[in-house]
């Protein structure tokens, strides 16, 4: 039996092969301008990179941003379904999910058996999601896979005046301009960020384990601060990759379907 | 008796002269890097244009984002009751004043006297204040000065469906390689920063005679499109800019 899973993201787009139940190849990509076509190389690569074909695929479940786009799917279901029960596949005793992706900040809280109970979101706002982090490091003239890494040397972490990802901007370049090292400028950036998201779970009410899913879960910087700002521990990810969870949730439901049981 | 009122802003910084309610000379400049050279130049100018010096003025009020920074300033006063004493010298009828500026969007309820009676501000957020009209007049390689002019030939009306500026700069990207037209994306533009000022008038209860000022109320677009998303008929200052300034000068005249 193998299911696939394919979750087009605004920033990236994610596909998981799952035989039973391990994963046999996954792949991440940057977005393309067209979702459609972002799932086609998605898919495409994970394909070649498992040695198999489309037809070897039982069922397949769209999910992301872009889900609506994709052509080869048997089905596509919500973003949020499929990151609870990625999460819940990744962590069993994960109980609140934080996911931070390109464009929206999600927080969910997770029932025993990975359903879920309680949701909130932000997408209207781009302070606290992925594009935050994105816009400082290329201020900062820096990788965004690297912001974590290098804030961990900061010694004094600056604090940025505003939540507002335009006028935290004009700060780190004040920051820059003053000669800041850029250790404690994205210490101070990623300070920021965890405050945002601290604020979203907060509204949902923690309950332990608490996991963070997304490609910002792999920012150490960010994991840290927030830890510090809930004053607990989150359960750290290691069965995949954190930005795979929603891809994960959809290829488990895809296994589902194609076995023809219920979701 | 000749007073001074000198406004600081984020991006501009203004004085206006004054002589018993009378205005004699005024400047407009763009803000450099330190509050007190930007408070400099801009009185110099002001005082040059009127062939005056310094000792001419007997009182100066500072005010604005740089107020505290202003090397010859008497006192300071805070940029609300600057806006609300200068717009009610201006247009006597005033009850409401919204005021978007550089970093901020303000919206005031003042009396007859030109004292505050209640404020809204928001400076947390860049949508809903001029800094939204300026990176988007950036990514569209247009002059903030000329988004008004653009925006009257727009002849079809698109909606933003981002409220944040940073989201709303992706969309607007997008809405330019899909071919739409730059005066209609210059309206939704000023739709959208209007709605939020609206927004923010609305939560303290627009009263009538309901005036804006700032340097946007100079743009002929955003003018009209915040008396649209009001549903009210806004009046017109002379100088909406230099508002402030003036509230500035009214105040040093007062304590002269």
């Amino acid at each position: 039996m193998i299911a696939a899973g394919c979750d087009v993201g605004s920033l990236t787009s994610k596909a998981v092969i799952l035989k039973d139940n391990t994963i046999i190849k996954s792949v991440i990509i940057k977005s393309k301008a067209k979702p459609g076509e972002s799932a086609g190389e998605v898919m495409k690569q994970a394909l070649a990179g498992a040695g198999i074909s489309m037809k070897d695929i039982d069922y397949c479940v769209g999910t992301g941003y872009g889900r609506d786009k994709i052509s080869f799917m048997n089905e596509a279901i919500t973003e949020i379904a499929c990151h609870g029960k990625g999460a819940q596949w990744l962590v069993p005793s994960a109980r609140t999910v934080l996911d931070i992706g390109g464009q929206d900040c999600k927080a969910m809280k997770l029932g025993a058996t990975g359903v879920m109970i309680k949701f909130t979101a932000n997408d209207k706002c781009a302070s606290g999601t992925g594009r935050f982090l994105e816009v400082m490091a290329r201020v900062l003239g820096v990788g965004l896979a690297d912001l974590g890494e290098i804030s961990l040397s900061s010694k004094s972490p600056v604090t940025l005046a505003s939540a507002c990802t335009v006028w935290a901007q004009a700060d780190v370049i004040q920051f820059l301009n003053n000669k800041v090292p850029v250790e404690d400028i994205a210490a101070g950036v990623n300070n920021a960020m965890a405050s945002r998201m601290a604020v979203i779970v907060n509204n949902i009410g923690l309950e332990r384990d608490v996991v963070m899913t997304g490609g910002v879960a792999k920012n150490l910087g960010v994991v840290a601060a927030l830890e510090k700002l809930l004053g607990l521990r989150i359960k750290r990810i290691n069965r995949a990759d954190p930005q795979l969870a929603g891809a994960i949730g959809a290829a488990l439901f895809a296994r589902e379907k194609a076995k023809g049981g219920k979701s | 008796m000749i007073v001074a009122g000198c406004d600081v802003g984020s991006l501009t910084a203004k004085a206006v002269i004054m002589d018993d309610k009378k205005i004699l000379a005024s400047a407009v400049i763009l803000s450099k890097t330190a509050p007190e050279d930007s408070a400099r130049e801009v009185m110099d100018r002001a005082l040059a244009s009127m062939g005056g010096s310094m000792n001419d003025i007997r009182r100066c009020v500072g005010t604005g984002y740089g107020r505290k920074h202003i090397p010859f300033v008497n006192s300071v006063e805070s940029e609300i009751s600057c806006h609300a004493r200068g717009a009610v010298w201006q247009v006597p009828s005033a009850r409401t004043v919204i005021d978007i500026g550089g970093q901020d969007a303000k919206a005031i309820k003042v009396d007859e006297s030109g004292g505050v009676t209640r404020f809204i501000y928001n400076d947390k957020c860049a949508s809903g204040t001029g800094r939204f009209l300026e990176i988007i007049a950036d990514a569209l390689d247009i002059k903030l000065e000329d988004l008004g002019d653009i925006s009257s030939k727009s002849g079809k009306r698109i909606t933003l469906s981002n409220q944040c500026v940073v989201f709303a700069e992706t969309e607007i990207i997008s809405l330019v390689n899909e071919g739409a037209e730059t005066p209609d994306i210059v309206r939704a533009l000023h739709n959208a920063v209007a709605n939020r000022a609206a927004a923010l008038a609305k939560s303290i209860v627009v009263e009538n005679d309901v005036v804006m000022t700032g340097g946007v109320a100079r743009n002929s677009g955003m003018f009209a499109a915040l008396q649209s998303a009001l549903g009210t008929s806004l009046k017109m200052t002379e100088n909406p800019q230099i508002n402030g300034a003036i509230g500035a000068a009214l105040m040093a005249a007062d304590i002269a």
